[in-house]
């Protein structure tokens, strides 16, 4: 059961990486960053119940990955407003100039 | 059995509902396949019985995804899917790799040799959560916090078009010259 968790992790996960790799709207990458982090709850979850459910580690690592989604999520938004207001752009590919 | 049944057909109802957000044309249907495919991703994690992470998972993407649909209305050139476009690049590569890292993270999936727990998980594992970040882990609830207020900060700023020093200058006197002045003109 536990490798079927994980195969499911990993399709959430490809799923997202597809979408994020592929995507131009910085929202729509937004949508892939979370799918993967989506996985990495699962797998977490998974793996907790199967191998250590006597240590609470496994959930606060769901409770990590949610927050990183939160987190994630609203960094994006405000980062999504601020490029919008100074450029009127919404596509990653408009805003290749701020590549590190 | 039917615990095997029920997260079987949420599974592949999950990584297909998240397959369709990058298929559909409008980014509202997008963004309510994304909330499918979390509510379906939430059912296994309740069948491990995880009541609390499970719910929690719910709530939360239901909330998201509900200002993520205020957000695309709001900045996206097509949120209804009226006519059809494609916003993508390098699909091809981003399928190979994507499909790449499939096949290399199942291969670890199946053969690694798992280790496995004969204890039984405990009677409520919301209690045990909640010791752990009451107990031992409350720092990770504590970084969370300081983590969480950064982000109120830090996404307040970024998202203010005009702040309090673009209106009053640097010393924060002086009369904003607003374009639209507010107040009921006294």
């Amino acid at each position: 059961m536990l490798e079927a968790f994980l195969l499911l992790a990993a399709a959430l996960l490809a799923v997202g990486l597809y979408g994020a790799l592929s995507q131009q709207s910085v929202v729509m990458v937004m949508m892939g960053l979370e799918l993967m982090l989506n996985a990495v709850m699962v797998a977490a979850a998974a793996v907790w119940f199967h191998t250590s459910p006597h240590s609470a580690d496994g959930q606060l690592l769901v409770l990590a990955a949610m927050l990183a989604m939160a987190v994630e999520m609203a960094m994006g938004f405000a980062v999504t407003i601020a490029i919008f207001r100074a450029r009127d752009v919404d596509v990653t590919d408009s805003a290749g100039d701020l590549r590190g | 059995m039917a615990e095997w049944t029920v997260f079987v057909v949420c599974a592949v109802a999950a990584v297909a509902a998240g397959a369709a957000v990058f298929r559909v044309d409008s980014m509202a249907r997008a963004t309510f396949a994304l909330l499918a495919s979390f509510v379906f991703t939430a059912v296994p994690v309740l069948l491990l019985d995880l009541a609390y992470l499970g719910v929690l998972i719910v709530l939360m993407m239901t909330m998201e995804m509900v200002v993520m649909a205020v957000f695309m209305i709001m900045f996206m050139m097509n949120p209804a899917g009226l006519m059809p476009m494609t916003m993508v690049h390098n699909t091809k590569g981003a399928l190979a790799i994507s499909i790449a890292v499939f096949c290399v993270l199942a291969a670890g999936a199946l053969l690694v040799p798992w280790p496995r727990e004969s204890a039984p998980p405990p009677a409520d594992p919301t209690l045990q959560l909640g010791e752990a970040i009451m107990g031992d882990d409350m720092l990770v609830m504590m970084v969370a916090g300081l983590v969480l207020f950064a982000t109120m900060v830090s996404g307040v700023v970024l998202a203010t078009g005009r702040g309090r020093y673009d209106r009053y200058g640097d010393d924060l006197r002086g009369r904003p010259d607003d374009p639209i002045r507010g107040g009921v003109g006294r």
